[in-house]
């Protein structure tokens, strides 16, 4: 009957109230026994009841949403639609390409991404002056609003006076035709990439080097037997001992990449329009979601699409950390 | 066996001691530092150049080569955008706040509470309910946004602030988070006297468990207000068009349209991250501290 997780042996196993010298009254041993048996579960309440209205709920009645009829500018137009939203997927181009996007774009952000954490980690894994300096420093882009970043990057790689085309104009190209980088598939995913890398490099880092501190010291004093400089000590022993981080920011760069909206959505030169460019050229998933629901009004085929949309993201996160997995396990 | 093997050559003394230490325990370079200077450089220059453009003229931001060093036209530029008739700016900001001190507030009474019952307190199903809790970690929020909408229409929310801030009130990772804290800080013989002078729940959460666990408090306060404020999506479906946008909302706005008008967006944009920058001086140590304890991306 004790209340706390591992309460010596040696303290008497009744409950506290009834050896209080002051247990007489009736009322008293009912609060004590309310206190103990129901008022846990009273403090975890607010988390399950939250999660069943706001996260539980919504997940199950998108099933059903994605099985009907459901337009917000038709509200007449109701009932089963059975599986014709998904079958509407199936031969929606405008899905297959904000899908070959999704994954463009994810590649290009991810894996720069976290092979540039792993140096910045790696950078920050010394003997530092000012070492919290340095690390609040790399987090910079985490805080600044994604928003605000995302706005500055559209002026940066805007085709007329941007400073992206003027850095490439200085080592001498596109001087006579500047790039239009929201014209092609590649310019834009670059430019989309980068924010992306740039927002999300210093968080990984972190979480790299709180993984690499932890990695106990004589497994480095034992290398030093092959005589292994830093870069060997970094790809041999470093990256294989922090592999369980490493699958968890695959992860979470894979949850996060495929859901990908802010970046897109405010490189557009009109944000309201969520078209991803002229053509869809940088059109994600999640923003031909946001399109189809609230721009289109068809909220039974959003919901169909981000049924879809987890399904990918569920495929995707899991072949991932198993490569990763065999990726580190290999190296050992 | 007998026989000796011949010595090694023997490596260059300063080199032996480098080899075999860990990386955390070698001094850093001048090439360290360099590489990191680059880094920060590289990590502030977005924000520099906001504050450049927020700072300038029209003709400023469009001239070649661009000009880098910040104009004095900020007031001037944050005036237009305050006093922006279609765009509700100032009150974007203090939506902002309310939302993300609503949120964190609550996050934090919430998780702590919940982080204190996983922890501390032994009932029935409990390490069950944990991993349940952690499973939700794991759900794209993408998956359920049409019917969290359908939802909000039908508890006649939408378009309100609290449509962005009900289903923000607690977190999965503020209940893991808060309960790893609590396990490791809050020894199980305090509580257990406690509970023997007669003390209920509530009051040993009140005066043994909440002073034990501030810093954990400052960590999880700033990550929420940090996510809560940057928030974009879910406000932009809920908020946009009407009178009480976020300022990442109103941000959208003032980039739409046909005539954008650049250095004015960007010295709102600067307006809008000036309150994280200063959480960031004030409590970074913090916020590092939080990731470095494995946070997740919100």
């Amino acid at each position: 009957m004790s209340l706390t997780r591992s309460a010596p042996p040696a303290v008497n196993p009744e409950p506290a109230h009834r050896r209080a010298p002051d247990a007489g009254p009736k009322s008293r041993n009912w609060l004590h026994r309310f206190d103990n048996k129901r008022v846990p579960y009273l403090l975890i309440s607010p988390f399950f009841l939250l999660f069943a209205i706001f996260g539980l709920f919504p997940i199950v009645f998108n099933g059903v949403v994605a099985l009907r009829n459901w337009r917000l500018d038709d509200p007449t137009l109701t009932g089963w639609a059975g599986l014709a939203n998904f079958e509407k997927l199936i031969h929606d181009d405008a899905f297959w390409n904000a899908l070959f996007n999704t994954f463009g774009i994810f590649i290009l952000a991810t894996v720069p991404q976290l092979l540039i954490a792993l140096m910045v980690a790696n950078l920050l894994n010394r003997k530092l002056r000012a070492t919290s300096w340095w690390r609040v420093g790399v987090l910079l882009p985490y805080v600044t609003p994604v928003a605000a970043s995302t706005l500055v990057f559209a002026v940066f790689f805007s085709r007329d006076n941007g400073m992206a085309n003027w850095l490439l104009s200085l080592v001498g190209f596109g001087q006579d035709a500047p790039l239009d980088w929201r014209a092609q598939k590649w310019s834009a995913w670059l430019a989309i990439a980068t924010m992306v890398n740039w927002k999300w490099i210093g968080y990984n880092a972190l979480l790299y080097l709180s993984a690499m501190q932890s990695i106990p010291k004589d497994v480095y004093e034992a290398a030093a037997v092959d005589g292994a400089g830093p870069w060997r000590q970094l790809w041999r022993i470093t990256v294989p001992m922090i592999q369980p981080v490493l699958v968890f920011t695959v992860v979470l760069s894979t949850i996060g990449g495929l859901q990908l909206f802010n970046e897109p959505m405010l490189f557009e030169e009109n944000p309201a329009a969520a078209s991803g460019g002229s053509n869809g050229q940088w059109q994600t998933i999640a923003q031909l979601i946001y399109k189809v629901g609230w721009k289109d009004l068809n909220l039974g085929y959003a919901a169909a699409m981000s049924w879809a949309l987890f399904l990918i993201i569920l495929i995707v996160a899991a072949l991932n950390a198993l490569a990763t997995n065999r990726l580190g396990g290999g190296r050992r | 066996m007998t026989a000796v093997a011949p010595p090694a050559k023997p490596l260059k003394p300063r080199r032996r001691a480098e080899i075999g230490r860990a990386p955390q325990d070698t001094r850093g370079t001048w090439r360290t530092y360099i590489a990191l200077v680059a880094v920060l450089a590289l990590s502030a220059f977005p924000l520099y150049w906001m504050f450049v453009i927020a700072t300038s003229t029209d003709e400023a931001v469009s001239q070649i080569p661009p000009s880098v060093v910040p104009g004095g036209e900020f007031v001037n530029n944050l005036r237009e955008v305050f006093t922006l008739q279609q765009v509700y700016f100032a009150a974007s900001l203090i939506n902002s706040f309310i939302v993300a001190i609503v949120v964190t507030a609550s996050t934090l009474f919430f998780c702590s509470l919940a982080g204190f019952a996983f922890a501390k307190l032994r009932f029935p199903g409990r390490d069950k309910l944990m991993v349940v809790v952690i499973l939700t970690l794991t759900v794209p929020n993408q998956l359920g946004i049409v019917a969290l909408y359908i939802l909000m229409g039908k508890l006649g929310w939408n378009g309100t602030l609290l449509s962005v801030i009900a289903p923000f009130l607690v977190s999965a990772f503020g209940v893991f988070y808060m309960r790893q804290f609590i396990m490791h800080s809050v020894p199980d013989e305090l509580v257990e006297s406690a509970r023997m002078d007669g003390a209920l729940t509530m009051r040993v959460y009140w005066s043994i468990v909440l002073p034990a666990i501030r810093p954990a408090l400052a960590v999880l306060g700033l990550l929420t207000f940090v996510a809560t404020w940057n928030e974009f999506q879910w406000p932009l479906i809920q908020l946009n068009g009407t009178e009480f946008p976020t300022s990442m909302v109103a941000l959208s706005d003032l980039a739409s349209g046909n005539y954008v008008i650049y250095r004015r967006v960007l010295a709102g944009a600067f307006a809008a991250t000036i309150p994280l920058l200063v959480l960031l001086v004030l409590g970074g140590r913090q916020i590092v501290r939080g990731i470095m304890e494995g946070a997740v991306k919100s």
